[in-house]
């Protein structure tokens, strides 16, 4: 009986809604020693000294440290798979606390106290004397000369620069007839937001270092702590229990390296780094801001002659992920939409911010608010339908990426649109919202999104599995792919059921707590990898233990092996369909025999050299008040082509949660610094608007199943992909109910009362012109 | 000084007991590390996320914004209070497995004593008193979509009706 394809309830559902689930919180000891971070509290300057006499004094303080302390060794924190190469390996741009600070919330100082409260108060009584410089806060600006000079590899705080070059733009803008439409869009930054902070302990261990860390990458975050604190990275052992979710920012190393070295520094006792809420927001990892400017020269006939991007992405202060984040994005513009003559420029530069990494969606939410916006406006410009431009000009079935080598073999962007065009009667509604008066007004918007499925072939994708055979037929399953709350683990239960011959994903145990000492090498949980990823090395390693299960069916049945099967966990004799016998009193007689004792296990990696467009779009529907500039979204549909479901109901779940990322992103999202001081404004979760149950619709998710055929389970990315498509759709909803393109997120009042008042929709009663 | 350290005496999920306390310890603290309630969550330790929330006298409240103190002869509900006495699931715990509302499960434990609290009061609430109702909690991974088809679910079955008798 199959199990892929079903909609079973979670592996670990029990543990959670009974709280046994064991989070990082939940191992460490209520008697550890706690470490507080002392911050910066200016935008850029040097610390020219560090007073800790009296913070000394405080009871219970065990030990501080400052930035004049710590080894002088430089490190990188991306959650990549390291590179042998040393022109593809991480920037490594900062130290374990810095005396260079670079934002407000750069790492100072370190306090290990008895208690919560003698940390803090010592944290607060270290006097820090800063020599302050000039700061910065846009990429743009950053850019120019005499801008403020971050890190001195980099005199132009440009991180990186990428271009695309495709025919020759320059020449064929001159053909004649062609309609120019040029403009810029914008994207804020924005943060996570899992609900559990970022936290790590760590202890001593015999001559090494244990760390228990909440995050998506314990083997990279092992090879970090190795490098940021100069030892053999075997010395290092990373403990990854239930996490409270992570969203890319966990897929970063955070404080694992200091909260190690504050460790060592108190003997190898237990030492707690628990990151409070509102520095989470600022010193642990946010989206990247972007700019981005699209210039397009078009035939009257709706097609493309030439077109030209440049993407300004705002790094903050160190490079975390860098120019990753941004070239994926770019490198979805000339696919999306084909075009033989391309001009892409894309930018990653410093600035006194906090730092920018890897957020769900990896650079294309902000793309796609960008390129899909502008699809919209091109259109408006020419007086093309919108939809119909779309279906001519979008990536054709057949195409093929040169460099990834990933084919639309099924037409996905256009089926997904059929789809989502039938379930909301768009077209009838696209038309019927067009030309509203009215005070409140509705409209309906349409958006494709691009994305891919892992990493190949611009970093390595491998994945190692470990199966065990226990004695009643049960398995063991072990993959270095985290469970985030994404459900992977319950879905690599189904997989290796399926594969190995067992009757029920509960036959399988997958070890969900990640051990670096234990479980095998694998990259972790990101890029929407996991399933498409572990499948290939569970679908690799349940063979390979099927066939040595089937050895000792044969020795033990004496019947060839060619005619015995493994199937929901009996041996059959394929000849005539006969149960031989269970599994699980072959399992007992190789585990005890007397004759003829095997441990039966398996373990194998594969190394994935493929990758998989995973394609969608999403309609939303909204009512916009135009007088109080509010958006209300009434109606939310998410279509995914994300090949074959695993397990439905999980699948939905997931595109849920990304849509929700999507609502908050298009309408109340964003962290804000203030100009003055570079201070964050709102790093709390009062003041940074995270959608509630109050502002969602009925959210919808569908799919269409075609079945990837690179794939071991026919599946491929699902993660990240529901976020990609909300925003631009959103917008290009508010577009068709009130005639205005808002070219800025979050569409939120302050926004939309400015562009209202520009068009001419309202008055403002504070300008003359009103 | 003023004495830094009392004892409180409660009932925490039907059981009487008491315990020495700083007096500026939390709730959410007292909870997990004394008596190791480790399904009450911090996501911000100041009243925003719900992680934390317990029922205190059947009532819901953030756990990290009460004074552990507070708790003297109060009635304490924690996610760990709602199993059967053989390790039974309650109907709203089965409901949010069912449902495929759990995702990271961070969340869990708060919305579900919420729902609870909800359920408890045998009203027969529309989408948008629930979504009110359930507005106190966030959660970064479900959309809240399955965590309120849960809830309404066993507020159907619980009154015996089904959405469309109601």
């Amino acid at each position: 009986m199959p199990n892929v394809g079903k909609s079973v309830p979670r592996v670990d559902a029990m543990d959670k809604v009974t709280g046994r689930a064991k989070y990082t919180d939940d191992r460490c000891d209520p008697h550890a020693l706690v470490a507080r971070v002392v911050r910066s509290t200016i935008a850029h300057g040097y610390v020219k000294s560090v007073d800790i006499s009296q913070a000394e004094k405080i009871p219970g303080v065990v030990r501080i440290v400052t930035c004049f302390d710590v080894p002088d060794i430089k490190f990188p924190t991306a959650g990549h798979p390291w590179s042998v190469e040393e022109a593809h390996q991480d920037v490594a741009d900062r130290r374990l606390l810095n005396r260079h600070v670079r934002y407000v919330g750069d790492d100072v100082a370190a306090v290990v106290a008895e208690n919560e409260v003698a940390a803090a108060q010592a944290a607060r009584a270290i006097r820090v004397e800063y020599e302050p410089l000039p700061f910065v806060l846009d990429p743009i600006e950053a850019m120019q000369p005499g801008a403020p000079v971050l890190h001195k590899e980099y005199p132009d705080n440009v991180l990186k620069h990428t271009s695309i070059r495709q025919g020759d733009y320059q020449t064929a803008i001159q053909e004649p007839g062609l309609i120019c439409v040029d403009k810029w869009y914008e994207v804020p930054t924005v943060q996570h937001c899992h609900i559990e902070n970022f936290i790590c302990y760590a202890y001593g261990e015999g001559d090494r270092i244990v760390i228990v860390s909440s995050t998506q990458i314990p083997h990279i975050v092992r090879r970090t702590v190795g490098q940021a604190l100069g030892l053999p990275w075997g010395k290092v052992r990373i403990i990854k229990p239930y996490i409270g979710g992570g969203f890319g920012n966990k897929q970063d190393t955070l404080y694992e390296p200091l909260c190690a070295y504050l460790s060592l520094q108190v003997g190898g006792r237990q030492v707690k780094l628990d990151v409070p809420r509102e520095d989470t927001f600022v010193s642990n990892r946010v989206r990247h801001a972007e700019k981005i400017h699209i210039i397009s020269w078009v035939r009257p006939d709706g097609t493309y002659a030439a077109r030209k991007l440049e993407m300004y992405s705002n790094q903050g202060a160190y490079a975390s992920h860098g120019h990753s984040i941004v070239a994926k994005g770019m490198g979805a513009f000339p696919q999306m939409y084909p075009c033989p003559n391309i001009e892409a420029d894309s930018y990653t530069v410093y600035t006194n911010r906090s730092v920018a990494g890897a957020m769900r969606g990896y650079g294309i939410p902000q793309a796609m608010f960008a390129f899909e916006s502008h699809t919209e406006d091109v259109c408006r410009r020419l007086g093309l339908d919108s939809l119909a431009f779309r279906h001519k000009n979008i990536m054709p079935k057949g195409y093929v990426d040169g460099f990834s080598k990933n084919e639309n073999y099924f037409d996905s962007f256009n089926q997904c649109m059929d789809k989502a065009v039938a379930e909301t009667d768009y077209v009838r509604k696209h038309a019927a919202y067009a030309h509203q008066t009215g005070e409140v007004r509705r409209g309906i918007g349409i958006a494709p999104f691009w994305y891919n499925t892992a990493v190949w072939p611009i970093s390595l994708e491998h994945s190692s599995c470990r199966m065990v055979l226990n004695q009643d037929g049960s398995i063991q399953l072990q993959v270095a792919e985290t469970e985030i709350g994404q459900g992977a683990d319950t879905a690599y239960a189904q997989m290796a059921a399926d594969v190995v011959g067992l009757a029920y994903y509960t036959d399988v145990h997958v070890q969900s707590c990640q051990d670096t000492d234990v479980t095998p090498f694998g990259l972790g949980a990101y890029a929407s990898r996991q399933t498409y990823t572990a499948g290939f090395a569970i679908r690799q390693t349940g063979l390979i233990l099927r066939d040595k299960i089937l050895d000792y069916a044969s020795e033990m049945t004496r019947m060839p092996k060619y005619n015995l099967d493994l199937m929901d966990g009996e041996i059959v004799r394929t000849t005539d369909g006969r149960v031989l016998l269970k599994l699980a009193d072959l399992a007992t007689e190789a585990f005890y025999s007397l004759t003829h004792s095997v441990h039966i296990t398996a373990e194998s990696t594969y190394q994935t050299k493929s990758n998989a467009y995973s394609f969608g779009c999403c309609v939303a529907e909204v009512e916009v008040d135009i007088p109080l500039c509010k958006v209300k979204v009434t109606d939310l549909l998410n279509i995914h082509d994300c090949g074959k479901l695993i397990n439905p109901a999980l699948a939905e779940a997931q595109v849920h949660g990304g849509m929700s990322m999507g609502i908050g992103y298009a309408l109340s999202e964003q962290l804000l610094f203030d100009p003055k001081t570079g201070r964050a404004l709102n790093n709390n979760l009062l003041d940074y608007k995270l959608s509630t149950t109050m502002d969602h619709p009925h959210l919808r998710a569908m799919f269409i199943e075609n079945y990837e055929p690179t794939s071991a389970f026919g599946t491929k990315a699902l993660g990240e992909p529901p976020t990609c498509p909300v925003a631009p759709a959103i917008r290009n909803a508010i577009l068709n109910a009130t005639g205005v393109e808002v070219d800025s997120l979050p569409m939120n009042p302050h926004v939309l009362y400015r562009r209202f008042c520009q068009e001419g929709l309202i008055a403002d009663p504070w300008t003359k012109e009103g | 000084m003023e004495q830094q350290y009392k004892q409180v005496n409660f009932n925490l999920n039907g059981k009487d007991v008491s315990c020495v306390v700083d007096i500026r310890c939390s709730l959410t603290d007292m909870l997990r590390n004394q008596f190791g309630c480790t399904s009450v969550k911090k996501g911000c330790e100041v009243g925003e996320c719900g992680a934390c929330t317990v029922l205190i006298d059947k009532e819901a409240f953030n756990s990290c914004i009460y004074l552990a103190v507070w708790a003297e002869g109060k009635h304490i509900l924690t996610l760990e209070g709602l199993l059967g006495p053989n390790g039974e699931l309650s109907d709203i715990q089965q409901a949010f497995i069912d449902e495929a509302a759990v995702q990271c499960g961070f969340c869990t434990p708060g919305f579900i004593l919420t729902g609870y609290e909800i359920l408890e009061t045998g009203k027969l609430y529309t989408d948008d008193e629930l979504r009110k109702l359930l507005s106190g909690h966030l959660c970064r991974c479900t959309g809240y979509e399955n965590i309120l088809k849960a809830v309404k679910k066993v507020m159907y079955q619980r009154l015996g009706k089904t959405p469309e008798e109601a």
